[in-house]
């Protein structure tokens, strides 16, 4: 530990662009990027769950609008998104003298909100198809049984469609903190901002984008393997007998 | 009729960089991805983990990191790679990278990973024996690609392919970052000398939601082109 300790100091000593300062926005960067995609997965997933199981309704004015919200943010590109989202509440006549300028003046919020309702629209999709996938067999079983529609949506089809959709999930997971480097265009610290700040102040091109690159593939794998982990947990009665 | 403030033609001649970055990226990926796809399915162990490398990197990296890599980093890199050939060989030579090439080379480098992967997945559900049928008949290799390799690769491809488009059609977004004027990027800057937010951004997410919708009929015609002898059986199973 010793020696680790000292073999750091000495890396730190003897290079000009990595110091602890500038280790100190990678630092704050990774946090920002980190609480901007965990916060709109979390609220996106929690869209998404009621948007996936009213999409399959019956009823067209249920079913065509939220149809529609998902063609047009799977549709157009995020960056616009965010664009109309960020500008959008900027120049909101007499907004800044509100008290909702205190939060909505950082573009966090705005850009969370953006994400958020790409990510929901997106998961909304992925739910769906997993719905829909229910063996018939299943349905037919709970209706055997005399479950109401919503015993049956909670004990037999939701949980057999989130285990379908994990793998789709895990790659909308990936796809998001990917996604999340455009919110140094607005203005936010993320990782992405911290290196285009890092190449900014030194003209170091490959040390701050080839180090934030390595910062972004370690997030990735750890991404990859929870969800590898977690497809081995709850898909392990789908294995072959021999497998 | 919407007042577009005198933007119109600009954002018209934004659509247009819009689709030629598309297009040309979609080139270079599919270029790349054949390449890939080769690579991965070769018996030649080196090739084999250099394009296994190269779609594990690519597809753990945000598009925006590396575009920016490339971007500020290509011209550098350039430059050294030129000034050496100067000094060693005298070799005067000048290449620019600018937002455009950058732009390009970004977006074909990232998804000719993916079509890479789209591409091995095809080429592997090609039935051997048809190979073997080619062979049989004395065909030789290059004329057995053209003429049952290939058109049976696209049949199972081009869903993926068509997939791997929409995603790309979406990422050209990212080249109004580095400075090139697509669409996006005239649409922000109306979007600040005029603080209309909504006027030139909606536009601009219809192009786009166009582009897509006529690419998905395209596919789907494709897709009827390739299928041809395949029955409607495997329509229904689609």
């Amino acid at each position: 530990m010793e020696q680790l300790n000292a073999w750091f100091v000495e890396l730190l000593s003897n290079n000009d662009i990595f110091t602890a300062n500038t280790l100190g926005y990678y630092l704050d960067g990774l946090g920002n990027t980190v609480s901007l995609v965990f916060l709109s997965l979390i609220i996106g997933l929690l869209l998404a769950v009621p948007l996936a199981i009213a999409r399959g309704s019956r009823r067209k004015w249920i079913k065509w609008p939220i149809f529609f919200y998902t063609y047009v943010f799977r549709g157009t590109p995020l960056l616009i998104q965010l664009y109309m989202i960020y500008y959008g509440v900027v120049f909101i006549e007499g907004i800044q003298d509100t008290f909702l300028w205190a939060i909505l003046k950082e573009a966090f919020y705005p850009a969370l909100i953006a994400f958020t309702l790409n990510t929901a629209a997106y998961t909304t999709e992925i739910f769906h198809g997993a719905i829909k996938a229910t063996p018939r067999g299943e349905i037919e079983a709970a209706r055997a049984y005399g479950m109401s529609r919503a015993l049956m949506m909670r004990r037999i089809i939701m949980p057999s469609a989130f285990r379908r959709a994990l793998p789709a999930y895990g790659n909308e997971v990936i796809f998001m903190l990917h996604a999340s480097a455009i919110a140094s265009v607005v203005t936010i610290m993320d990782l992405t901002g911290a290196a285009r700040f890092v190449y900014a102040r030194f003209y170091a091109p490959f040390d701050a984008f080839l180090f934030v690159a390595a910062i972004y593939l370690c997030l990735t794998f750890a991404i990859l393997y929870l969800f590898r982990y977690l497809e081995k947990k709850l898909l392990a009665h789908l294995k072959p007998i021999n497998g | 009729m919407i007042d577009l403030q005198g933007y119109g033609p600009r954002l018209l001649e934004g659509a247009l960089v819009t689709v030629e970055v598309a297009v040309l990226s979609l080139l270079l990926a599919l270029i790349l991805g054949l390449l890939t796809a080769s690579a991965k399915l070769s018996r030649n162990v080196l090739l084999h983990r250099l394009a296994t490398l190269y779609t594990t990197l690519i597809r753990g990296v945000p598009d925006l990191v590396l575009m920016l890599l490339l971007f500020f980093g290509g011209q550098i890199g350039v430059n050294m790679i030129t000034d050496w050939l100067y000094y060693q060989f005298g070799v005067d030579i000048f290449i620019s990278i600018n937002e455009f090439v950058a732009g390009v080379v970004t977006i074909g480098f990232i998804f000719g990973a993916y079509m890479g992967e789209t591409f091995r997945g095809a080429f592997m559900a090609v039935d051997s024996g048809q190979l073997e049928a080619g062979r049989a008949y004395g065909m030789s290799n290059r004329l057995i690609f053209r003429r049952i390799q290939f058109p049976q690769m696209m049949r199972h491809a081009l869903p993926g392919l068509g997939n791997n488009w929409m995603v790309l059609l979406k990422t050209t977004a990212l080249v109004s970052v580095i400075g090139l004027s697509d669409m996006v990027r005239i649409a922000a800057e109306a979007t600040k000398a005029t603080h209309e937010p909504f006027l030139f951004m909606i536009p601009v997410a219809l192009i786009y939601l166009l582009i897509a919708s006529v690419s998905e009929w395209g596919v789907a015609r494709l897709q009827k082109r390739y299928n041809v002898g395949f029955g409607e059986a495997d329509e229904w199973n689609n």
